[in-house]
């Protein structure tokens, strides 16, 4: 214990610290610049006009609802649309036959831009949350199903010798094998469904909706809130950020053995 | 020295010291087995060509060959992890077909599963068939005592060094008492110094825990230090061209390997592989 006192600080509050100060010139810059050429605060607002922004649509109590509906779309869309591609990752990894049903709709309905058929899906759903949820589900669905099957075929086949030398059934190399190395891609498929999903809510709202932070950013937009459209860009990228640390702390916590052997899953 | 030579070891059950040893000492018959592989242009390879074989209770038999030779192939057909094209294997006079729960395995790499602590992984076989936890958790925690890692039980594989990793695994591979014990090269990743001190620890298990051992390896002087038989295959096809009775004293000791007797089995066993050189690959 006391040995370690005397160290420096931990490396991330070196990171922090260094994330801390390009904020804050990137912030100055852009502020000086705005003053500098004269820059009208309909095309690039000043960082403090946004602030101000900012903080006007948190006191004033409209803002709380229109996060809510979109939080609301990204979790139900995320959770629905990636357990959907979690079981048909298993169904097509561990049946042979239902791969040879599935996977070639399941590709070419990949190749098609889920942006693409929004409109359509609001048809179908309506201007309530559901389209959403529905395009956002659609969105998350591919990232699981893809990291699934890969995760599931990733066990080395001399990890399945062992098991098998010791009298494993195929449940229990399932179980106790195959489904362990198959995380790690599971939290990647995670990872990147979640920030697909605030882009999912967002595209959804856009196309036509009735309340949700996208539907408030068209409104501004349309007043030439520029302030206001940047304060609103700011509330997602901060749900998307925080989104993305529940998942990595989530995988920190239960894929714990790939931090330790420094191995890492990139990619989905 | 004369024993050791071609005549008498080609037919294996003629080296048994006479009286002493009966059918019934006899753990393991291999009988014509073969194994034939077929490529994709149509061609067999045949990895394993009529190999006849007769492992005693509590013996340490050693494989030596160079690659190809099947000595791989022959351990994993043993284990129940491959299949055989025709032959007979039998242990205790029952036919061996698929793996057993009689039988412990030593990879070449140590294969632990990295989630796993080290007393979980040495569990591994206990779970997998489901015997009394309680029970088989206190000798799992014994065994790793035994090679040196008390303390690491609850560490995981990659805290461990490469030796200790194999250690684990050659925990795993005893903690449901099998009576007998393949092990696959289980030395070959390791340092010379490393691998010398395991090669002590090694004939220092069997010697307690009295086991029937099947080490295979392409270190000669690793086979004749620990075994009382070495059984020497060369490739295509992978067969059988020797077996020597190692009738070196035990306990054997690591400055044994500069005696020439000792001397004399390594070159005994190494003039099979004069056309192909070296055994390593």
């Amino acid at each position: 214990m006391s040995e370690q006192a005397p160290r420096s600080l931990p490396a991330w509050t070196g990171n922090l610290l260094l994330s801390a100060t390009t904020f804050c010139i990137f912030v100055a810059g852009w502020e000086a610049a705005v003053w500098a050429f004269g820059i009208p605060k309909i095309v690039l607002p000043p960082p403090s006009a946004i602030a101000v922004a900012f903080w006007q649509s948190l006191a004033d109590g409209e803002l709380g609802w229109h996060l809510s509906v979109t939080l609301y779309e990204i979790l139900v869309g995320f959770v629905v649309g990636s357990a959907g591609g979690l079981v048909l990752g298993f169904i097509i990894a561990l049946s042979p036959l239902m791969e040879r049903i599935f996977y070639p709709y399941v590709v070419a309905f990949q190749t098609v831009p889920k942006v693409a058929i929004a409109p359509i899906i609001v048809i179908w759903f309506g201007y309530g949350a559901a389209s959403k949820v529905v395009i956002t589900a659609t969105i998350a669905f591919f990232p699981l199903l893809a990291n699934t099957i890969m995760g599931l075929r990733a066990t080395p086949q001399d990890q399945v010798d062992m098991m098998v030398s010791y009298t494993a059934s195929r449940w229990q190399v399932f179980r106790m094998v195959r489904l362990m190395q198959a995380l790690p891609y599971i939290f990647v498929g995670l990872d990147v469904a979640i920030v697909l999903s605030v882009i999912g809510a967002i595209v959804g709202e856009f196309v036509g909706a009735k309340a949700g932070l996208g539907y408030l950013i068209l409104q501004k937009n349309f007043n030439f809130d520029m302030a206001g459209t940047f304060a609103i860009l700011i509330i997602l990228s901060l749900i998307g950020v925080g989104l993305h640390v529940v998942i990595s702390m989530a995988q920190r916590r239960i894929v714990f053995w790939m931090d330790m052997s420094g191995e890492h899953v990139t990619g989905a | 020295m004369a024993s050791a030579m071609p005549a008498a070891s080609l037919a294996p059950r003629h080296s048994a010291p006479a009286a002493a040893h009966t059918a019934a000492q006899c753990l393991v018959r291999i009988a014509g087995l073969q194994k034939i592989y077929k490529t994709r242009d149509g061609n067999d390879i045949h990895a394993l060509k009529d190999i006849d074989l007769d492992i005693r209770d509590a013996e340490f038999i050693s494989i030596v060959g160079p690659s190809g030779c099947g000595k791989t192939t022959l351990l994993k057909i043993l284990a129940g992890i491959l299949s055989r094209t025709s032959g007979e294997v039998t242990m205790a006079g029952r036919s061996l077909s698929g793996p057993s729960r009689e039988l412990g395995v030593v990879f070449q790499a140590p294969v632990l599963l990295p989630w796993r602590t080290v007393l979980q992984n040495v569990m591994v076989p206990i779970q997998v068939q489901r015997r009394d936890r309680a029970v088989f958790e206190a000798r799992a925690r014994a065994l790793i005592a035994m090679v040196g890692l008390a303390g690491f039980e609850h560490k995981y594989p990659s805290e461990l060094s490469g030796g200790m990793q194999q250690r684990v695994g050659i925990c795993r591979a005893l903690v449901h008492d099998p009576s007998f014990l393949l092990m696959d090269e289980p030395f070959g990743a390791l340092d010379a110094m490393t691998r010398e001190s395991m090669n002590e620890e090694l004939q220092r298990l069997w010697r307690e825990s009295r086991k029937t051992i099947l080490l295979v390896t392409h270190s000669i002087p690793e086979a004749v230090y620990l075994a009382d038989r070495v059984v020497v295959m060369t490739p295509r096809p992978g067969r059988i061209v020797d077996v020597l009775d190692i009738d070196l004293p035990r306990p054997r000791t690591l400055a044994m390997q500069n005696t020439p007797e000792f001397g004399r089995f390594v070159a005994a066993i190494r003039r099979h592989f004069g056309a192909t050189g070296s055994l390593d690959t």
